[in-house]
């Protein structure tokens, strides 16, 4: 665990000293409810709607962050370095995948309550602690299949390209399930129970990727 | 210096997409000693650092780098180089000491380490600064840091006294000349400071060898040829 945390705390000091990721997605998300805000010509949604657009948006700012994850490995040529120290590969995937979940996590506490404040008609507070679980695994899935496909782009001279069209596909299912399981919290008429069956499908999605960037992540990191 | 060869290639060779950068290198360099490597820009040196280095895995050949085959042990390798390549391999956004000392963690080395190689370059005043407002000269000086922080036993040095003054080359000369007791690949575009430093030298035209000799036994007109 040492050195994903040394890695881990590289890239936490970095994005600190040279803001990006964080302050790109952020500016997206809530761009993006303003946007939805006008062109829906609605002020408030509610269930499935509110819950596809939240997730949605999420979604699409993760690529944002996902395109920025190796980029100052190969930009500022430290990447080299980290491949010379004795270290587990698996270390980096740890580390860039803990860095993506705590920048997705930092970028939802203000685009919740922006989407709370621009879009959703029902309370959010009831909702409050179900979302933070769903948006947990959702995180998760974003991190986990962002850092596989951030580390297969990153070789490739149309890294901007092959992020979103090799992970949107990936993540439909985490998509899917998400917005599903999101959608009762946020009804009209109150927030609901959590469907355990998408909680569970989220958590499968999890283990399975999870398990899968272990196995091949190696492999994507060979020249 | 040990018989024993610290780097044996048999054939090596390298490409990208259809273009040989290394084809057919065949040496050895004994524990200990130093081979310079010779050619004009784009022969193949930084590329046949690389391999050793366990970065670009070799396309063709043989070669066994202190001890261990690559790249099936690429593993054993890794830690016991030091690699000053073209670019310094630093974070350009982090100050030397925080670059240092996150390679110290993944090497696992002592953080006073850190603190003795700043102490030793002179780079004390501007330890705390980011990298990247440091001079090329200062740059090349921690990245000199970067590669021997770990005492790795083999050096693999891409013209380690680019944007060094003659003060600055004095300095890092303990850790990285012939006096730091390494086996050490040096490229070089200097046929008298090369040869002067080397046991063995190596000349490379088109990824191909063209020369390959006991220093001792190679004039300078012969490296000059290299680059007609």
């Amino acid at each position: 665990m040492r050195p994903s945390m040394a890695l881990l705390r590289k890239d936490l000091l970095l994005e600190r000293r040279a803001p990006e990721a964080i302050p790109a997605m952020l500016l997206f998300s809530v761009t993006t409810f303003v946007l939805f805000h006008f062109g829906l010509g609605r002020d408030t949604l509610s269930g499935q709607l509110a819950a596809g657009v939240l997730t949605v948006t999420l979604l699409f700012a993760a690529i944002l962050g996902i395109n920025r994850l190796f980029v100052s490995e190969q930009e500022e040529g430290g990447f080299d370095g980290v491949m010379l120290a004795p270290i587990d590969r698996t270390a980096l995937f740890l580390a860039k995948a803990a860095a993506l979940f705590l920048f997705l996590a930092l970028v939802e506490v203000v685009t919740v309550a922006a989407f709370a404040l621009l879009l959703l008609g029902p309370s959010p507070w009831p909702a409050l602690p179900g979302l933070i679980l769903i948006l947990a695994l959702l995180d998760g899935a974003l991190a986990l299949v962002g850092t596989l496909v951030s580390a297969l782009a990153i070789r490739t001279r149309a890294r901007d390209l092959i992020v979103p069209i090799v992970a949107l596909p990936l993540l439909v299912p985490a998509l899917i399930a998400a917005a599903r399981g999101a959608a009762p919290l946020l009804a009209a008429s109150g927030a609901g129970s959590i469907p355990t069956k998408w909680l569970a499908i989220l958590a499968l999605y999890d283990l399975v990727f999870g398990l899968l960037a272990y196995a091949v992540f190696d492999f994507l990191l060979e020249d | 210096m040990d018989a024993t060869p610290a780097i044996e290639l048999r054939g090596l060779a390298r490409r990208y997409g259809e273009r040989w950068a290394l084809d057919d290198v065949t040496v050895d360099v004994p524990a200990g000693a130093t081979l310079v490597v010779f050619g004009p820009n784009g022969a193949g040196k930084s590329t046949l650092l690389r391999v050793l280095a366990t970065l670009l895995r070799p396309h063709a050949g043989e070669a066994r780098v202190l001890g261990s085959p690559l790249p099936d042990r690429a593993w054993d390798v890794r830690g016991r180089v030091g690699l000053l390549a073209h670019e310094a391999l630093l974070y350009r956004d982090l100050s030397a000491r925080e670059n240092l000392r996150f390679h110290a963690r993944l090497h696992r080395v002592a953080q006073a380490r850190v603190e003795e190689l700043l102490e030793r370059l002179r780079l004390g005043g501007r330890a705390d600064d980011p990298v990247r407002t440091l001079s090329k000269g200062l740059l090349q000086r921690v990245a000199v840091c970067r590669a021997v922080l770990h005492d790795p036993p083999l050096l693999l040095l891409d013209e380690p006294r680019a944007n060094l003054d003659p003060a600055a080359a004095a300095l890092i000369e303990p850790l990285i000349g012939r006096a730091s007791g390494r086996t050490r690949v040096v490229t070089s575009h200097d046929p008298a400071g090369g040869l002067a430093e080397a046991d063995y030298a190596l000349g490379l035209r088109d990824g191909r060898v063209a020369l390959s000799a006991p220093a001792e036994r190679i004039e300078h007109a012969a490296i000059e040829e290299l680059y007609r």
